[in-house]
């Protein structure tokens, strides 16, 4: 079988560096952007590109372009991501725009990157790392919940698109989970909450990443899956 | 038939899965050789890479025919 390649968003911490090791393990080659690539430590693996990238800026996705159409993307995960929480009285014009144009134009940006290829294939695994909080809502968190709404009607829109050409697309819905964003505002309250009673860890997230980048998910698409331990039941 | 036009009917052809025999110069992409619009702008794309050539997006939209695409690449590479 051919070596797929994987294009991970955020692959510096948390979730995305997650993704980069189980995809490598799994046998994948993939391309790992973070926006300063000289302060993150990746293993040696001669199946792993390391790429700076800032999805917030248009310049700096076009810098990835040449490089991303050679190597031709197969599976794009658009896992990169930011919060900037306020409560919405007190959230400046900036605060909304920073977390809209990366979390949301970001996908936009970095998912045009890699049409061409899956077009000309006719296979491709486009995954967004959404959250409940989209969905759910949560206070604090307008911008957010806003941006990752956005992102699941992206993911619906884009299917319908694209499912003629067996291009899937997903997102994948994350509750509180173990990292660096949500290291101040997890509490004892929130937990009480979840019905498994924990936090979730990126290892919890990155199996149905695997499986829906897999050619196993191939009937899956447009869709909103959440990993978030029971928190938020529709 | 000239190299372009040539080239733009094996393209065209090879993308919609559509017989030579059926195509002629005028003929639509989506009137009459049932193109969606999808496959509209994955033609521009091949064209695009076959003459290595750019087509705007206003000025992609309006290759609906063998003939206009044709007379687009050879006025512009
Ligand atoms: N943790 C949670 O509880 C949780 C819950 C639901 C959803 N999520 C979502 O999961 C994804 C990953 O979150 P995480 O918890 O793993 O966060 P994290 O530990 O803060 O990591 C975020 C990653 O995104 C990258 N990044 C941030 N801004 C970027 C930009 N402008 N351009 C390029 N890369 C950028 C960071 O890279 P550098 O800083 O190295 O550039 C880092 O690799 C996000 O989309 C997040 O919204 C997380």
């Amino acid at each position: 079988m051919e070596t797929k390649t994987a294009l991970i968003t955020g692959g510096s911490r948390g979730i995305g560096r997650e993704l980069v090791d189980i995809f490598l393990e799994s046998g994948y080659r993939v391309i790992a952007t973070c926006r300063d690539k000289t302060k993150s430590k990746f293993m040696e693996n001669k199946n792993l590109t390391v790429e700076n990238l800032d999805i917030s800026s248009k310049d700096s996705v076009e810098e990835i372009q040449n490089l991303v159409e050679e190597i031709g993307v197969d599976i794009l995960i658009n896992n990169a991501g930011i919060t900037n929480d306020k409560l919405f009285l007190r959230m400046s014009e900036s605060e909304w725009n920073d977390v809209i144009n990366t979390n949301l134009n970001g996908v936009f940006r970095v998912t045009k990157l890699v049409m061409k290829h899956m077009l000309k294939k006719k296979w491709g695994r486009i995954i967004n790392i959404s959250s409940i909080s989209g969905a759910m809502g949560n206070p604090g968190q307008t911008n957010y919940s806003a941006s990752k709404a956005g992102v699941d009607g992206f993911t619906r829109s884009l299917a319908k698109e694209l499912g003629s050409r067996n291009i899937t697309v997903n997102s994948v819905s994350p509750g509180f989970i173990e990292t660096n964003m949500t290291e101040n505002i997890v509490n004892e309250e929130i937990i009480k909450k979840i019905p498994l009673q924990r936090l979730g860890k990126p290892s919890d997230i990155s199996p149905l990443v695997l499986f829906l980048a897999s050619d196993e998910s191939n009937y899956i698409t447009g869709q909103t899956l959440v990993v978030d331990g029971g928190l938020f039941m529709k | 038939m000239s190299d372009v036009l040539n080239k733009v009917v094996d393209i065209v052809c090879g993308q919609l899965s559509v017989d030579k025999a059926d195509v002629n110069p005028e003929s639509a992409f989506v009137e009459d050789l049932g193109a969606d619009s999808l496959d509209t702008v994955e033609l521009v794309m091949a064209f695009e890479e076959e003459f290595d050539v750019e087509i705007p997006d206003d000025e992609a939209e309006k290759i609906t025919t063998i003939q206009s695409a044709v007379e687009w690449i050879e006025g512009n590479s």
